[in-house]
């Protein structure tokens, strides 16, 4: 009865995996197809048809503008994947090393003050801290994904470091020492494939997180600035607008929930396909 | 427990002082004096080196640093150009919408969260737990904002239950105050009880399977009696730890929400003192919001190595 249960779990975790990658395709196609096309023109302002409902012209109607809403929401499909991924990239890229370093220097200096420095970005209130540094540099698109990248180096830091640790105690490390190799390498060739599965884990979570973040952050005026459609700011603007056209409110918000859920069922799955561990366990 | 709570208090003014230089040394680099951005583009140089001078900028960062944090200290928080008045009253008055939107919402997160958690816990694998589980899941993904905008549709506009936005003031009476801060706090809920429903049920299911928990059943208490006198109280550590976190969220991060509903809140505070330049504002609040959230985690940890001794021992 238990391998039963067990078999009908791991069945729904990978339908769980395949909603969330289709869920993930169907916006990140739709952002890579508005590179090349959209129905309409998004810059192009057409007073004469603004505010129209959903109709097969204008699938997701028009805005106060008269631009169409099905064409913004795939070019901020672009936006939010965009600011979200190179957000995620950089918090990879600077907090792998760092945590990989401390963990090859455990117990050190090094160690000890790359911990604490991450405690202190983690003490700060980040999405005030993301607001500030927007609103201290202008805002603009690329200090967005600064913005939400800072808050992702603690988070791979901390994750590569306690992941690291385990395996430095491990055999084929020692093995890998005894053949002369320094910290630096064995953390590169020995220690990061065996952790690339966690971080690509935590990297899609990040992801969703930062899609989150910079709808917030152009919600407020302080992501992508106009006239390059973001959801955030498309919700902005229809708030304004919302007695008399209350689908501008509808498609960008359902664009986020989707890509985010997307995000997050994908990442559920893969943890559960990439790593036996949790699986056995129970959770 | 002395030295440990010895080696957190120093840790705890490390991090604080660290987070005082940063902050300032942020809003030290901002582009623009702001003695020209209050007087605009057509000021006499004199006027705004008067003004410099009064706003004390022409002192070395060193200076400004040593008289800013000696104010705080002291419980000073700086005078606003803007507002020309004491921060500290500001930000009183702005705590007064603050503090019960985010005890508000703190606490509709736990009433959803715990049984909602203790549910799908108790009934593992039921449908129960597959529609709490998908629900949560929904309601991590909702931008909090995006609800917001809906639920002002529907319960505002079309309803007329709740005002859309705007906060009366404690003299209004408190079910106008409840009619403004209701929305608001279920916008901020719904994210929150979404991931403690899920810690706490994950927690349950991780102290269901402990080995005392089996000898209880085994010496004859019910399902039920394992669970309220075993189970939940052993699971509440890592779901008090969320809650110390989520408490510090929803003081600093209902900015956006503060925006939606036009809340005159510490968040909405920082967010026009920025556009505003006025930088001591900015830099006194986010200082206390950053205290508030070490603090809070600071005593997050000393209630664990009051409950469980291991944790002392290990440091």
């Amino acid at each position: 009865m238990m391998s039963e249960t067990r078999s009908s779990r791991t069945a729904l975790k990978s339908r769980n995996l395949f909603i969330g990658v289709a869920l993930t395709s169907i916006f990140a196609l739709a952002a890579l197809l508005s590179l090349i096309w959209t129905p309409y023109d998004v810059t192009q302002l057409d007073i004469s048809s603004k505010l129209k409902s959903p109709s097969w012209e204008h699938l997701f109607g028009t805005d106060h503008f008269g631009r169409d809403t099905f064409s913004m929401v795939m070019v901020g499909a672009q936006t939010s994947i965009s600011v979200a991924f190179i957000a995620v990239g950089i918090g990879m890229g600077l907090g792998v090393p760092l945590g990989l370093s401390a963990a090859a220097y455990r117990g050190g200096l090094l160690d000890e003050f790359i911990m604490r420095g991450n405690d202190l970005i983690f003490a700060f209130p980040s999405l005030l801290i993301a607001i500030m540094i927007t609103a201290v540099f202008g805002p603009s698109a690329v200090n967005a994904i600064i913005a939400i990248g800072i808050f992702n180096i603690p988070v791979f830091a901390r994750l590569s470091r306690g992941a690291a640790l385990p395996l430095w105690t491990r055999d084929f490390i020692l093995s890998a020492r005894v053949a002369g190799k320094g910290s630096a390498r064995i953390s590169v060739e020995h220690i990061l494939p065996n952790i690339t599965n966690l971080l690509v884990v935590q990297g899609t979570i990040q992801f969703s997180l930062g899609i989150l973040a910079e709808a917030g952050l152009s919600y407020v005026g302080l992501g992508v600035q106009p006239p390059i459609p973001s959801w955030g700011r498309m919700l902005a603007e229809s708030q304004t607008l919302i007695s008399i056209a209350p689908h501008l409110a509808l498609f960008p918000g359902f664009a986020i929930l989707l890509t985010v859920l997307g995000l997050n069922l994908a990442g559920d799955g893969l943890r559960d396909l990439l790593d036996p561990r949790i699986r056995r366990t129970r959770r | 427990m002395l030295p440990y709570l010895i080696k957190r208090l120093g840790s705890l003014i490390v991090s604080l002082f660290v987070a005082s230089l940063v902050i300032f040394a942020c809003i030290e680099i901002v582009p623009g004096d702001p003695a020209s951005f209050m007087l605009g583009v057509n000021a006499q140089p004199d006027t705004v080196n008067a003004l410099r001078e009064e706003l004390g900028l022409n002192t070395s960062h060193t200076q400004r640093y040593v008289s800013w944090i000696s104010g705080l200290l002291k419980g000073d928080l700086g005078t606003s150009y803007t507002y020309r008045s004491p921060v500290s009253d500001i930000v009183a008055d702005r705590l007064q919408v603050s503090v019960p939107l985010a005890l508000y919402a703190l606490t509709l997160t736990i009433l959803i969260a715990f049984p909602v958690g203790v549910l799908a816990a108790a009934w593992r694998g039921s449908a129960v737990d597959l529609f709490v589980m998908g629900a949560t899941q929904l309601g991590i993904a909702v931008p909090n904002f995006w609800f917001a905008i809906l639920m002002v549709i529907v319960f505002a506009i079309n309803l007329g239950w709740f005002s859309a936005g705007g906060f009366p003031g404690w003299d209004a009476g408190i079910l106008a105050v409840i009619k403004a801060l209701t929305l608001p706090a279920v916008a901020l809920a719904l994210p929150q009880a979404s991931i403690l429903a899920r810690v706490m049920r994950s927690s349950l299911l991780d102290t269901l399977s402990e080995d005392y928990i089996r000898s209880a059943r085994a010496k004859g208490l019910s399902r039920r009696q394992v669970m309220w006198r075993h189970a939940l109280r052993n699971a509440m550590i890592p779901v008090l730890t969320i809650i110390g976190l989520q408490f510090s969220f929803l003081l600093a991060g209902a900015i956006i929400i503060e925006n939606v509903f036009f809340l005159p809140g510490l968040g909405r505070l920082v967010f026009q003192a920025i556009t505003q330049r006025d930088l001591i504002v900015v830099e006194s609040v986010v200082m206390l919001l950053v205290f508030a959230v070490v603090l809070v985690n600071f005593l997050v940890d000393l209630a664990y190595a009051w409950v469980d001794p291991r944790l002392r021992e290990r440091s």
